[in-house]
């Protein structure tokens, strides 16, 4: 540095110096500190109420809380969707000081498979800042019990405890009573666009079929809301303030779960359907698809190798062959019959020859009937009893498809019936129109030979020939197939009491079928009669000593075609090309109380009287228990009938 | 009356033979009082960070009275060597020193690590001083731009750790003892307009990325509001919803819920705003105001151009600390990492400022020594 020189000072100069520049200064911090002050207090005070609501929606959370899903029982109160408590195994990764290790060490602990290690730790890679994350979703009591001793050696993961549905009878409501599963982006979409999502804000799953899926709305609930204050992770500190969810409405259904398990039983080992109605009110009493499977797996989520397996399965457990289409065969030849007397094409004397085989002229083609040296002479009730094709294929053609098809619509062929789960199927009534639109092709004249015989592109659902044949015992008065019976609420009053209000479920009639003349309803449910009660009509066998006077009708469905000459035998038939087998039935004949359909597909051997006629016959069985009804004869019925002069107004209605 | 004068001028003799000026060490007292307050209420409500401060408070108060009674003239003859010292040191960090937050500030010397940069903060105004004093007041250009050189040699080797903050403080440091030295008003314009020219280099060339983004957030917070917005949105939430009489001790939700970052240490002044409101601000602000006009007056009183200048310069850029600090905790200025003074937790940079008063206070004490 510059060496050192003697410096003469003028030290007043330069304290005055000095003041003038410490003033100047002093001056400048006092000018500093007001800015700093000023612009405090524009934060404290002008922007106040800014600040403090932005310190506000930092520190108070609103945390949806879900309201508990209401409960499925059937027409018993037997319960058949139930919430159970389930324990996950969650981990935030945040408060976890070695994630690897901490999981392994808990994976062994637990008996946690490598599978689902690897899926959580995938899961991790896209999770949010302290958003717990699922290790596992299912603990037995055990693993809860064994973690719980061991919680203290791993901070950041806990056991969290969730209402999720449980079916306790498993496979055998899933088709019916459908099931709840996570709720997807598809889901989230779907309700965002009915306005719904913020309800859903804190629900897992959302019903997906069935009857949780129509009725999700009454099911769910209203939300509830918790507020707390968070810290910055989004911790809560504590409850500010709490307004508890609304649970959903319980439903009760008019299922009968004992119908289902001896449907379920009288279907093992088949492919089928059945379907039972009070055809008094329209509720549904059985309704089951087999083979089914367990919703249960779908409410855990389904593993992809249990689902592919589903889906893969030849015999398609994921239908639900109660709402699908099949050719309904015979089972529709008394609506058939009872279009052909509406029509005044035959009369219930008509009587045509059946010589075993039908040929319309000009045409090469021999329409067969079922027995090769046919029926001889035939008349309405005979055809029914018998199922004797040659006569349908006759009145089928006087009647014309126009005529058949719009009768049959009129039965609820071919449309929804309006039943209370999506899943339904229209089926097939076929047209002149239909023909067109699907096909592009005229109408052939033997095209409605086989309509005739409830064949060729006819299809009809199992639940829709039970509510045809409602409103066919119901002598035109048509009923709603339907699931709900009644919903119930929990009321809680202002004084505290609590009660459950029951809401019965009301089904507007619709609009009765009115014949032009009354009683041609008898003669062909006579016929049906018949063909259950007397000795060797085609439905003998299966009731054989059932005590509740039942009445119905089979049918064999070709589900292959037949080359001209070529002979059906079911041995050298593949599988799935052999017959479907068919039945309907009522009971008892004198003011019904039940009405089933039973479609079982591929039968080995013979048709709808001996593979699906005994399934009806169970179910009848079950239902009707012990009692014993027996018969009017038929005149003491006809006097009955001249008094009253509507069997309708005879019929007790019976609230449902 | 009068023996109770006499018991006064007793009393005064009493602290100046301790060499401790009173009305200043009662301001200096206040505030770190108010800061044990804070820290606890900063803190989590944590006993052990309080006792982690008082035992700071008590080295530091123990050294600035073991510095009070070192007479002045000795920081003059040692200048030199020290401040060449210093500098080696600086440079050793940059080379050797340790890592910590992305910023080479600690020198390991084997028994002891520690920031030189720290120690240039009272290093830097005694050699400025010493420079600029030897001349008669006012200084002259040449003098000046020497000065500047001397200043700039340790501000660089500081921002290059890089710990702006401290550059920034031991810049100023420097260029108060110029300022307070009758430095030409002319000179002063032509300089600000040098250092105007100088911002674009600095941007291009001198500082890092996780500064120029400081810088960017400053101008613009709210435009990555969880990302590198997030501190200064905090923090101005928590100031602004303290409103005129706070939401009380302890009951600052932005700090005890844990929304202020860096509660503590550089944004403490953000949580005595929440919990004390406008008339708390109010209140330390007059607190730093009487510290500031005690130190102005130490140094306006001071015998000599190089204690009056060091005086002076020591006390300015203790208040350069609280307008960094206020001024950026409340969206004024750009964040630097720059404590609120004798508040804030922090051990290192609160020894440093109360040795820095233990000069002051030398100053102040030790009247009667000769050139």
């Amino acid at each position: 540095m510059s060496p050192r020189r003697i410096v003469i000072r003028n030290q007043s100069a330069e304290a005055n110096l000095f003041a003038r520049r410490a003033f100047i200064a002093f001056a400048g911090v006092v000018l500093v500190l007001l800015i700093l002050f000023g612009n405090v207090y524009n934060l404290q005070v002008e922007s106040f109420e800014k600040y403090q609501t932005r310190s506000n929606s930092n520190r108070i959370k609103i945390l949806p809380v879900a309201p508990n899903r209401g409960l499925i029982y059937d027409r018993n109160g037997v319960l058949l969707a139930d919430n159970k408590p389930v324990y996950s195994l969650e981990v935030i990764a945040e408060d976890v000081e070695d994630i690897k290790n901490s999981i392994v060490q808990v994976s062994k602990l637990l008996d946690i498979t490598p599978e689902r290690q690897s899926q959580f730790f995938k899961a991790m890679k896209r999770k949010r800042r302290f958003k717990p994350v699922e290790l596992h979703s299912r603990l037995s009591d055990q693993q809860v019990a064994l973690f719980s001793v061991n919680q203290h050696k791993f901070p950041g993961i806990f056991v969290n405890a969730r209402l999720k549905r449980y079916y306790p009878f498993s496979d055998l409501t899933t088709h019916t009573l459908g099931y709840v599963a996570r709720i997807n982006r598809k889901d989230l979409n779907k309700l965002e666009l009915e306005g719904k999502s913020e309800n859903y804000a804190a629900t897992y799953g959302v019903g997906k079929l069935g009857v949780e899926r129509y009725y999700e709305d009454m099911l769910h609930g209203t939300i509830g809301h918790q507020e707390v204050e968070i810290n910055n992770q989004g911790r809560v500190i504590r409850t500010l303030n709490y307004t508890p969810p609304v649970p959903g409405k319980d439903l009760t259904l008019t299922l009968d779960i004992e119908l289902q398990m001896i449907a379920k039983r009288a279907l093992s080992g088949k492919r089928g359907a059945v379907v039972a109605m009070n055809p008094r009110t329209g509720g549904i009493l059985a309704m089951y698809s087999n083979p089914s499977y367990d919703g249960n797996l779908f409410v855990h989520g389904i593993s992809s190798k249990n689902y592919k397996q589903l889906l893969d399965s030849k015999d398609l457990p994921l239908i639900n062959r109660s709402v699908q289409g099949y050719p309904p065969a015979s089972t529709v030849k008394p609506f058939l019959a009872l279009t052909g007397l509406e029509e005044n094409v035959v009369t219930p004397s008509t009587e045509i020859n059946d010589p075993g085989w039908y040929q319309l002229e000009g045409l090469p083609n021999k329409y067969r009937d079922w027995k090769p040296w046919g029926h001889g002479k035939v008349n309405l009730t005979k055809a029914i009893e018998q199922s004797c094709n040659i006569y349908f294929y006759e009145l089928a053609f006087k009647l014309g498809i126009t005529k058949i098809s719009n009768m049959m619509e009129k039965f609820g062929f071919g449309d929804y019936t309006g039943i209370d789960i999506h899943e339904e199927s229209r089926a097939i009534m076929p047209s002149v129109a239909w023909k067109r639109a699907r096909y592009n092709k005229p109408w052939y004249t033997g095209e409605t030979l086989s309509v005739g015989i409830g064949q060729s592109f006819w299809t009809v659902t199992p639940l829709q020939l039970v509510q045809a044949l409602t409103t066919l015992v119901n002598h035109g008065e048509r009923k709603v197939p339907h699931l709900l019976k009644a919903n119930s609420e929990l009321i809680i009053e202002s004084s505290g009491n609590a009660y459950h209000q029951i809401t019965p479920t009301i089904y507007e009639p619709r609009a009765p079928l009115k014949l032009k003349q009354d009683k041609h309803w008898d003669v062909v449910l006579n016929a049906m009669h018949n063909t259950v009660q007397k000795f060797g009509a085609t439905a003998y066998t299966p009731f054989k000593g059932s005590t509740y006077d039942a009445s119905g009708k089979t049918g064999s469905a070709q589900v292959a075609r037949l080359k001209q000459g070529e002979e059906y035998d079911a041995k050298t038939t593949s599988e799935n090309q052999r017959d479907n087998a068919m039945f309907i039935a009522f009971a008892p004949y004198d003011n019904p109380e039940i009405v089933v359909a039973v479609a079982i597909e591929n039968v080995a051997k013979g048709g709808g009287g001996t593979n699906a006629g005994p399934v009806a016959r169970q179910i009848m069985d079950q239902y009707f228990g012990d009692r014993v009804i027996t018969s009017q004869t038929h005149k003491a019925k006809a006097k009955a009938k001249q008094k009253t002069d509507s069997a309708i107004v005879t019929i007790p209605q019976e609230a449902d | 009356m009068r023996s109770s004068g006499q018991d006064q001028q007793k009393i005064q003799t009493f602290w100046q033979r301790l060499h401790i000026d009173v009305p200043l060490l009662i301001g200096i007292l206040l505030l770190l009082a108010l800061g044990l307050f804070l820290v606890y209420s900063a803190g989590g409500q944590e006993t052990a960070i309080v006792y982690r401060k008082a035992r700071s408070i008590g080295i530091a108060l123990f050294g600035m009275f073991v510095v009070a009674q070192i007479p002045p003239l000795v920081y003059r003859k040692w200048a030199v060597p020290v401040f060449v010292l210093g500098l080696l040191m600086l440079v050793s960090v940059l080379l050797f020193g340790h890592v910590g937050k992305g910023a080479q500030r600690w020198l390991d010397l084997g028994f002891i690590k520690f920031q030189p940069s720290e120690i240039m903060k009272l290093i830097v105004p005694i050699m400025i001083a010493w420079y600029v004093s030897q001349e008669n007041l006012p200084v002259k250009i040449s003098t000046v731009v020497l000065a500047f050189i001397l200043v700039l040699l340790p501000t660089l080797l500081i921002a290059k750790q890089p710990d702006l903050g401290t550059s920034l403080l031991i810049a100023s440091s420097g260029i108060f003892v110029i300022f307070l030295a009758g430095a030409s008003w002319r000179l002063i314009t032509v300089c600000v307009g040098l250092a105007s020219a100088f911002v674009p280099i600095l941007w291009m060339f001198l500082m890092k990325d996780y500064q120029k983004q400081r810088v960017l957030t400053f101008l613009n917070p709210e435009q990555d509001p969880l990302g590198s917005g997030y501190h200064i949105i905090q923090s101005k939430i928590a100031i602004g919803s303290g409103g005129i009489e706070g939401k009380g001790w302890l009951q600052g939700t932005q700090s005890q819920l844990e929304f202020l970052p860096e509660r503590h240490t550089d944004f403490i002044f953000s949580v005595f705003s929440e919990e004390f409101g406008l008339i708390g601000v109010a209140v330390l602000l007059t607190l730093y105001l009487f510290v500031v006009m005690r130190g102005l007056w130490i140094a306006v009183n001071a015998q000599h151009a190089f204690t009056k200048l060091l005086a002076g310069s020591l006390t300015l850029t203790f208040f350069v600390y609280v307008f960094v600090n206020i001024g950026m905790v409340s969206g004024l200025l750009p964040v630097v990492g720059v404590p609120l003074p004798l508040v804030s937790y922090g051990g290192t940079s609160m020894v440093t400022l109360m040795l820095g008063f233990g000069i002051l206070m030398a100053i102040s004490t030790h009247r009667r020594f000769h050139v």
